[in-house]
């Protein structure tokens, strides 16, 4: 077959000692970045292009592609040690993975990320390699109606797995939907519930609410009751390794993971917060103790953080194949592109296939050195979570006012930060669950807008909403998801759900 | 701060701390605004116009945040600059900004790009002369992608509709957010017609995936198989341009010296070969000539803002 000979060809090229050195600067900056808040891949290519300019394309696109995936890896490392989410596609990753952390268990839940992310990471640039025009081509058909469908099926199983009481949990959706509303309306360029406040008009930033509701929140309610502080943090309980038992429950995850994010970040409209949700959702249906949700399941963080590593290659597919850029990173690496007059598109793999050939290939290598970099660092790692408990949430603090700041540099953003940490400790000294806030300023703005694109092209017929198969089958899913539980309970395993209520924060 | 983090990583490879100029790209990177000033960090310190350049991106609201903010920071200081261009004269007026162009230096336009109106290659309107019948017919049954609302995109098929004698608050346009997301739609046959910059289709076009219904400059662009509006038979031009601007209050003689170096890098072969690679047109303009123009192009945005129905 011939893509094993250009993959070949392709290997010897980023086996070349240059190409090797790109790769390897670019995943050390790139985990660099990746653990500290506010400084995320985009801006880290954005400042390297002017620098590359003079430099020989095949190594610069090496050593961004490295940056990208070594951010992908060094997000989930602050989500579970210190619960403070630097991207929304680690949000979920601290849900289960910080419980992970503070039960001693932060060493199996770095390294089942981590783990898990490589071999996203591999399987989904194979996939890259072979299946990519297929791919794309199907990620076309989809319309606004199909989009809005997936949101459906996210809203529907998010707010299913998430916390036990459904008015609860709906209270914190609607909060977020709330919040979402915020900013200027991409379809009519009006400001919506921004009261005349310039720093509003682009709504609200996930990672600010992320940040504020996790780190902010739970240091407040720390403060707030020293000594209910009865749950202890053991740095290290048991091994840093991972388990045989770990194992087992590990390599499902990241196999449907992968399934789930790499068609996902293909997708124009999709993207790796998503589907770190829809991984999560499923493990926690496919689990075989979902009591331990919540408590710090450890497929919780395998699924997603594999989903979001695999999605990060699906967002190449459309970009190599069509010179459709659908997050930040990709759209400075089209521009990257650009600067060495290379046009991706359907002509890039016939017209600089070696090119294109050595990148893919040196993605599967800057794979590998992102896991013989970060394994042994995991030991070192979880030594953060030894240092006594005021300092380390002190540290927390500022490592989260830094980031937010880092962002976005103005005092408005600053009191957002504190206004919604205040929030967050609401939530959680009345029970309300945290996440759901935050899923719902994420997928609150996407669902909304697809559903008015479907409905001005069809001129307001909602007909359309479920014309299409894609759509149907996604509604059917969101069906099945809401069913299963309801006849679960009239089995009478309604004591299991109702322990799944634990509150996952 | 993100700057000063990031630069602490990348070490020896990043800007040293002192600056000749501090160019504001008042959008996220990898955007249109953004490109432009990284290409003139790049140029102004390889032709050893400035010692020293650094940019800040200050994202959000058709670069109005990004823009109040450097009212603020950069009165009587001759260092900062700040990227603008059409779309922000448009945001201006839909976000009914505090601060407006008036209330800072403009110094040179630099770049303008055609917009381009596509449909993908198997949908059945041939010509721009079949659109404007589909158009005529029953104007919201054609769908336009394109930018954010109010934009040049947005404008444009406004203008288009103007110029057919269609009611252009009839126009049904899908905005999309930036990136790619409206070429996927335009690709997959979701809508009518596309609107955006001709490089985005460009290679989509060079593959046969798209097909270019017209161009919307002055004159046609050699290598593109398009006509221009006005030769499709509707009276219309309008190019994306962007341009470079200084704080206020500043004396004439730092004006001048400003200008100059801009003179001296748009002048160089280093910008000659990004503009070419970028698929962008030089359109340096200065002085009078160039608040003339921006005094046009900001009425005629406000006139077609209110026939859209965007702005009272």
């Amino acid at each position: 077959m011939d893509t094993f000979v250009l993959l070949a060809q392709g290997l010897a090229g980023a086996m070349e000692p240059m190409n090797l050195l790109y790769a390897l600067i670019g995943v050390t900056i790139g985990t660099a970045v990746g653990v500290l808040p506010g400084i995320g891949p985009a801006l880290t290519v954005a400042l390297l292009l002017p620098v590359t300019y003079r430099l020989d394309p095949g190594g610069s696109l090496i050593m961004f592609a490295g940056i990208y995936y070594g951010g992908m890896y060094g997000g989930s490392t602050t989500s579970i040690l210190l619960n403070t989410p630097g991207e929304s596609a680690s949000i979920i990753t601290a849900l289960e993975g910080n419980k992970m952390a503070r039960a001693g268990r932060g060493g199996p839940a770095l390294a089942t990320a981590a783990i898990g992310s490589f071999v996203a990471g591999l399987l989904a640039t194979l996939a890259l390699a072979f299946v990519a025009p297929w791919v794309v081509r199907f990620a076309l058909s989809l319309g606004p109606a199909d989009y809005f469908a997936l949101m459906v099926l996210a809203f529907v199983t998010v707010s299913a797995a998430l916390g036990d009481s459904a008015l609860r949990g709906l209270t914190a959706l609607f909060i977020g939907l709330a919040l979402a509303t915020v900013g200027i309306d991409l379809q009519t360029g009006q400001a919506r519930m921004t009261f005349g406040i310039p720093d509003l008009l682009d709504g609200i930033e996930v990672t600010t609410l992320a940040v504020a509701l996790f780190a902010v929140g739970e240091t407040l309610k720390m403060a707030a009751s020293p000594s209910a502080g009865a749950e202890k943090i053991e740095a290290v309980k048991g091994s840093v390794w991972m388990s045989r038992e770990d194992w087992k429950r590990s390599w499902k995850p990241w196999l449907r993971g992968t399934l789930i994010g790499f068609p996902i970040g293909s997708m124009p409209a999709g993207g790796a917060d998503v589907a770190s949700f829809l991984s999560y959702s499923a493990e926690r249906s496919f689990a075989r103790h979902p009591e331990e949700f919540g408590n710090g399941a450890i497929e919780g963080v395998a699924g997603p953080e594999a989903a979001n590593n695999a999605s990060a290659a699906g967002t190449l597919v459309p970009l190599l194949t069509l010179g459709l850029p659908t997050t930040a990173t990709a759209a400075i690496i089209l521009a990257a592109f650009q600067q060495f007059g290379l046009q991706p598109g359907p002509l890039l793999f016939a017209n600089n296939a070696e090119l294109v050939w050595s990148l893919i290939a040196s993605l599967l290598v800057a794979n590998l050195m992102l896991i013989v970099l970060n394994l042994p660092m995991i030991g070192l790692w979880v030594r953060l979570l030894t240092i006594p408990r005021h300092w380390l949430y002190a540290g927390i603090l500022s490592f989260a006012t830094l980031g937010t700041i880092g962002a976005n540099p103005s005092v408005f953003e600053l009191g957002l930060l504190l206004a919604f940490g205040l929030l967050g400790y609401g939530l959680r000294r009345f029970d309300y669950p945290i996440a759901p806030v935050v899923v719902g300023l994420i997928l609150g703005p996407l669902a909304e807008q697809q559903l008015r694109r479907a409905l001005a092209i069809a001129q307001g017929d909602p007909v359309i909403l479920v014309s299409s198969p894609v759509a149907l089958v996604l509604y059917g899913i969101a069906i099945v998801a809401v069913l299963v539980p309801l006849i679960l309970r009239l089995r009478g395993r309604g004591k299991v759900l109702a322990q799944l209520a634990s509150d996952e924060d | 701060m993100r700057i000063l983090l990031t630069a602490a990583f990348i070490g020896a490879m990043a800007v040293p701390a002192a600056a000749d100029y501090t160019i504001m790209a008042p959008a996220a990177p990898g955007g249109g605004w953004d490109q432009t000033a990284r290409t003139m960090q790049a140029v102004l310190r390889d032709e050893g116009i400035a010692e020293s350049v650094q940019v800040v991106n200050v994202p959000g609201a058709g670069g109005t945040i990004g823009l109040a903010q450097f009212v603020n920071q950069a009165r009587s200081n001759p260092e900062q600059l700040i990227v603008g261009g059409y779309v922000m004269v448009g945001a201006i007026e839909t976000n009914n900004s505090p601060v407006n162009l008036e209330m800072v230096t403009p110094i040179a336009r630099l770049t303008g790009e055609q917009l381009a109106v596509v449909v993908p290659a198997a949908s059945e309107i041939e010509t721009m002369d079949n659109l404007v019948a589909r158009l005529r017919e029953n104007p919201g049954a054609v769908a336009w992608a394109g930018g954010s609302a109010g934009g040049a995109d947005h404008i444009l098929a406004g203008l288009i509709a103007q110029a057919a004698d269609v009611d252009p608050t009839l126009i049904n346009y899908i905005a999309f957010s930036g990136g790619g997301e409206a070429l996927a739609a335009i690709l997959g046959g979701q809508v009518t017609a596309g609107i955006s910059g001709y490089s985005e289709f460009a290679s989509q076009v060079e593959a046969g995936e798209l097909r270019v219904l017209a161009l919307s400059g002055e004159e046609p662009v050699e290598g593109v198989d398009a006509p221009t509006l006005r030769d499709a038979g509707l009276d219309v031009a309008l190019e994306n341009w962007r341009m470079v601007l200084a704080g206020p209050d500043l004396t004439e003689e730092q004006v001048a010296a400003i200008t100059a170096d801009m003179e001296a890098m748009a002048t160089s072969d280093s910008w000659q070969e990004a503009l070419a690679a970028r698929g962008w047109v030089d359109r340096f303009l200065t002085g009078e000539e160039l608040e003339q123009q921006l005094a046009e192009d900001i009425a005629a945005t406000q006139a077609i803002l209110r026939d859209i129905g965007l702005v009272q």
